[in-house]
């Protein structure tokens, strides 16, 4: 019941505004956006949605943050390996 | 497909694990709890588990909205749907729940008309196409999922369609939560929060665990690497001394929740003064039912229900799993009489339940045998 897949505006309804057309994975359906009618979705956004719904708009900023994060858990342990390979104490 | 595959990166899976190692504290035993289904079945099918210590243990929650829904409403369901006159439609994890008199599937073997569908907006498509029929919609789930309906019970009220009703048996997550809390043969260290629940209700409602209870939680999404940093988060908390609602999944919840959507649950649905659950018995104000302003579209209004409560079967220790006490292979009929093609519980069924999540993908890697193993 929680899952709820991304999916990519392609094209605004004008004549049915609570609904847009949406692209997951090369499927396009219409999604009903009336959840998101306080903020200003348009064609291109991505939003997540759930049993016919677009429940949230999905940040792309925010993904490219969290993702960058964890790159630099990674990096840190990476550094780290590369000064000890560098060093030599005695 | 982007927002999924960059949050599967096996090499950040191993970066994450190998930090939550050092983190891990190894006087400690670290007991989490991952309070929706969504984040069961990742966990599963992905063997997050193997990427953890030792001494640190997920612990499944109830936050599966079919898992909890107790026999007798499902009878009640049936009971609708055998009315001539009714085609009752549901989501496709529905159709096997047992009730005491069987599940949907049964039903429609003994020629009731109940139709699966992906969206209550469905239901809602297949009362205009058959104007001389009712169609009733079974609506479940927590906050993710009623915005959805409430906001098909208001398009039906725009449009004037007279003949669509739902049965509405969906659930709120704190009341749950908190009674875990409350429960005395739990001592958890922290909470992985339900992603999606959270779009809707924000992180704000979570602060409760924090101050009242002294548990973190972390607001996590659905994806494995997800789940893992939401762990990394909850370690750090810990190690640090600090008890807050972090938020994991920034790309999609935001802190104060859709408003929009919390506004039309409001309008359509209110609280009920209790509700059963399967396994944690009678929780107040932990449900929702249609407002009297829509009572033309409340289906336990229009018809009859017995709301007979009906005793789970005595082998079934699904309420246990569902709280988290038992682990789904402790179970006495695990795998044996209950299987997800004869299922006796519901934890066995949904999509979302700990023992399908377990049965489909858990049973056999190297350290669960051990696990069961030592468990016997």
């Amino acid at each position: 019941m929680c899952l709820a897949i991304p999916g990519q505006i392609m094209e605004m309804l004008p004549e049915r505004p609570h609904l847009a057309l949406v692209d997951v994975s090369g499927v396009r359906r219409s999604v009903n956006i009336m959840m998101l009618a306080d903020e200003a979705v348009k064609t291109g956004d991505w939003v997540l949605i759930h049993v016919g719904f677009a429940l949230a708009k999905i940040d792309e900023q925010e993904a490219k943050a969290s993702l960058a994060l964890l790159a630099a858990l990674g990096q840190a342990y990476a550094d780290e390996l590369k000064a000890f390979e560098d060093s030599c104490i005695e | 497909m982007r927002f999924v595959d960059e949050f599967r990166d096996p090499e950040m899976a191993r970066v994450l694990a190998r930090e939550i190692a050092r983190l891990a504290d190894p006087r400690r035993h670290y007991k989490f709890m991952e309070v929706c289904g969504g984040h069961t079945h990742t966990i599963y099918k992905h063997g997050i588990e193997d990427y953890l210590p030792p001494n640190l243990t997920l612990v499944h929650g109830p936050g599966c909205p079919v898992c909890v829904i107790p026999m007798g409403r499902v009878d009640d369901a049936v009971h609708i749907a055998a009315q001539p006159e009714v085609i009752l439609t549901s989501f496709g994890d529905m159709m096997r729940v047992p009730g005491g008199r069987g599940s949907f599937l049964d039903a429609t073997a003994r020629g009731a008309d109940i139709r699966m569908v992906y969206s209550p907006l469905d239901a809602l498509k297949v009362a205009r196409q058959n104007p001389d029929k009712q169609v009733v919609f079974m609506a479940i789930g927590f906050e993710t999922t009623a915005p959805s309906t409430a906001l098909t019970v208001l398009q039906a009220a725009q449009e004037g369609v007279k003949n669509f009703s739902i049965f509405c048996n969906h659930v709120i997550i704190l009341p749950a939560i908190k009674a875990i809390l409350d429960s005395p043969d739990l001592r958890l260290d922290g909470f992985i929060g339900p992603g999606h629940v959270s779009t809707v209700i924000g992180c704000r409602p979570y602060e409760f665990m924090t101050r009242d209870f002294h548990k973190p939680m972390v607001i996590a999404g659905f994806e494995p690497l997800d789940i893992l940093q939401a762990i990394y988060m909850l370690l750090r908390q810990l190690a640090a001394g600090r008890c807050e609602v972090e938020n994991q999944y920034t790309r999609v919840v935001p802190w104060d929740g859709n408003r929009k959507a919390l506004q039309v649950i409001h309008e359509v649905m209110e609280l009920r003064p209790y509700f059963e659950w399967r396994g944690l018995g009678f929780i107040s104000h932990s449900a929702l039912k249609v407002r009297d302003t829509f009572t033309d579209f409340d289906a336990e209004r229009r018809f009859a229900v017995p709301g007979v409560r009906v005793t789970d079967p005595k082998a079934c220790q699904c309420g246990e799993v569902l709280k988290g006490v038992l682990k789904p292979w402790e179970c006495k009929v695990f795998g044996t009489a209950c299987t997800p093609e004869t299922p006796i519980g519901t934890c066995m069924v949904s999509s979302e339940g700990a023992c399908a999540a377990y049965y489909n993908y858990g049973r056999f890697t190297r350290t669960r045998m051990r696990e069961v193993v030592e468990t016997a």
